[in-house]
């Protein structure tokens, strides 16, 4: 299947990535003397431990209860302190999803949510574990902002980043055995603020989490063909930058959406949005698990089965271009 | 230190002004949740006139008690007590559930001074007060959390979930009130869904229980005076009461759990209540 699958669960010593978001989070309990973090029996697979190791007393462990977590996440929040919880994706957003709705973020409560295994990035735990839905979720929700970022490096720029935000924040990241997509987390984040990681003027990849770096992948096997395939990483699902996604249906006329998440109602939906409110016609193709529920598999092969690799990107290019629109930039004399 | 009589005496008097008051507002706004409002008034007013300590000119006071009314459909109840107690000009209430109003039937922690969680989805109420209690652990405040469920909304699991998590850490700075009318929209609960022995599930979980009259203010008063002295584990109380208490017509009827009433009913509920202060 897949080219290589050099990163997945058998491949243990990779891990350093994955830990980033722990990293990170017991540094920021230096600074936020209030943070309070949170799981459902979750600490080491979500990493969120590292911080409990550092601040035991500002760590709670609440056993196998999502739903009463994000309930007491709330109450928290309401008595000063700064709740981050962590907990599978899955959980987060479909099980819990009426205590983040109603507790929290109708109350615009100060909480931060980072799910981790995310997408299908979980893929041999079948569907119950698998969620492709928490950023349609998630992002319909008032108050929240919604985050997937690219690699380790960007989910440690999220947090922190999350942490100057007055109101809930979820993140979402996959399993945590992600390659990096950045070299270094010293790079211009901001949240709600995409970035252009490389320009192209023949078609533009929009992608987010896992989907970045196959965009990138893509992109270098586009190069080969001569075409110049300008990717963004929209980082930040909700607020989406709407300057970045109009800009390339302009420059570029063809776009490409790319995720780890159902294609209905995350990135690709939220991107659609942009496109056709604006009133420009645009070749568009979202890529991400279609409407089904995924099979069972290591991740990457999942990627490649659902098209959303760099393979099945580079695919979805070729049938764009040959997709018949309009080439001048005269958007006058369309209906 | 047990109420004195005079101290019931006014407590009586002021529920019997918060039962007016819900019975005035559900007139005016067409229809409220009349039965288990009129069920919790007696608890929440010896809460917020002799044990809570707060300041209504302060309603976002640091170091204020919590109340969470997790039954949220007591909510026009709710909203007569904490008019009455001076959170907001009690004529708001005329606005009750109207349109651009700040109440609607289930109150909102953003719009309505002194409710310090938005509820009415069941099952909420008592993890945000572990939350609450929790925190005020954390950060070394003395402020006590109370709750109060409906008794069918103990049929929702999260409640046993929050219930296992405040034994786990101690809460005795956490309050719980059972208000056990006894009905649940679709009828009694042991009908549709037995909740007993709620004692001693909830012994079971670990937490102090107390069983009272949930109308008697010598009972309620013990009750609280016993749970704020508890140590080491969350305290329950589980409040008998009677649904629609006060106005005979309404009382331990199902259909009065939500209702509207024209004038007719309006002063016949008045002149129930006037009997009912009358035989405090």
């Amino acid at each position: 299947m897949a080219e290589g699958m050099s990163w997945s669960v058998t491949d243990g010593d990779k891990l350093t990535q994955a830990e980033i978001y722990g990293e990170v989070l017991a540094q920021l309990g230096d600074k936020y003397s209030n943070i309070v973090a949170i799981t459902a029996d979750l600490a080491s697979s979500t990493k969120i431990g590292r911080f409990g190791k550092k601040f035991p007393a500002q760590f709670i462990n609440v056993g196998i209860a999502e739903n009463t977590m994000f309930g007491m996440a709330a109450g928290l929040a309401q008595s000063g302190m700064l709740p981050v919880v962590s907990t599978m994706a899955a959980f987060a957003s479909l099980r819990s999803a009426e205590q983040v709705r109603t507790d929290i973020c109708y109350q615009k409560l100060n909480v931060k949510i980072i799910a981790t295994h995310a997408g299908i990035s979980f893929g041999q735990a079948g569907s119950t574990h698998h969620c492709t839905e928490d950023l349609a979720v998630m992002r319909s929700f008032p108050n929240m902002t919604v985050i997937a970022p690219a690699d380790g490096f960007e989910t440690g720029n999220a947090v922190v980043a999350a942490m100057e935000i007055d109101g809930p924040v979820y993140i979402r990241i996959g399993r945590g055995f992600e390659p990096p997509v950045y070299k270094t987390q010293d790079y211009d984040y901001k949240i709600g603020k995409a970035i252009k990681m490389r320009d192209g003027k023949d078609i533009t990849l929009i992608a987010c989490g896992v989907g970045v770096l196959q965009s990138m992948r893509a992109a270098e096997v586009l190069k080969s063909q001569g075409l110049e395939a300008r990717v963004i990483n929209m980082h930040t699902i909700k607020p989406i930058d709407k300057d970045a996604i109009l800009e390339a249906v302009t420059e570029t006329r063809r776009i490409i959406t790319v995720e780890d998440h159902s294609i209905m109602g995350g990135l690709g939906s939220a991107v659609a949005e942009v496109i056709v409110e604006s009133g420009k016609a645009c070749a568009f193709k979202r890529l991400g698990v279609p409407d089904v529920f995924a099979i069972v598999g290591y991740p990457e092969d999942l990627y490649h089965y659902y098209k959303f690799d760099a393979d099945g990107i580079v695919e979805t290019v070729g049938a764009l271009l040959k997709m018949e629109i309009e080439e001048d930039e005269n958007w006058e004399d369309e209906a | 230190m047990p109420l004195t009589k005079e101290e019931i005496k006014g407590l009586g008097k002021k529920a019997w002004d918060i039962r007016k008051l819900i019975v005035e507002t559900t007139f005016t706004c067409g229809g409220s949740h009349l039965g288990g409002s009129l069920s919790q008034t007696d608890v929440l007013v010896a809460l917020y006139w002799k044990y809570m300590n707060i300041d209504p000119s302060n309603p976002a006071w640091e170091d204020r008690d919590r109340f969470i009314l997790s039954k949220g459909h007591g909510g026009v109840g709710w909203a007569a007590v904490l008019g009455e107690k001076g959170y907001f000009d009690k004529d708001l209430l005329k606005n009750f559930n109207k349109t651009g109003s700040p109440f609607g039937m289930h109150l909102d922690s953003l719009k309505v001074k002194g409710c310090d969680a938005s509820t009415g989805s069941l099952g909420h109420g008592l993890a945000i007060a572990v939350g609450l209690a929790i925190g005020a652990k954390m950060k070394k405040k003395s402020y006590r959390t109370y709750c109060m469920v409906g008794d069918g909304e103990l049929c929702e699991g999260t409640n046993w979930e929050a219930a296992i998590i405040a034994t786990h850490h101690k809460l005795d700075n956490l309050t719980l009130f059972v208000d056990r009318n006894k009905f649940m929209i679709d009828g009694p609960t042991e009908d549709i869904t037995s909740l007993e022995p709620i004692d001693a599930k909830f012994q079971a979980f670990g937490w102090e229980t107390i069983t009272i009259d949930g109308h008697d203010f010598a009972q309620i008063g013990d009750a609280i005076e016993k749970a704020q002295a508890n140590k080491g584990k969350p305290t329950v109380i589980i409040c008998n009461t009677i649904k629609g208490k006060g106005v005979e017509l309404f009382e331990n009827k199902s259909q009065w759990h939500y209702g509207g009433i024209n004038s007719d009913l309006k002063e016949q509920a008045l002149a129930c209540l006037d009997k009912f202060y009358c035989e405090l």
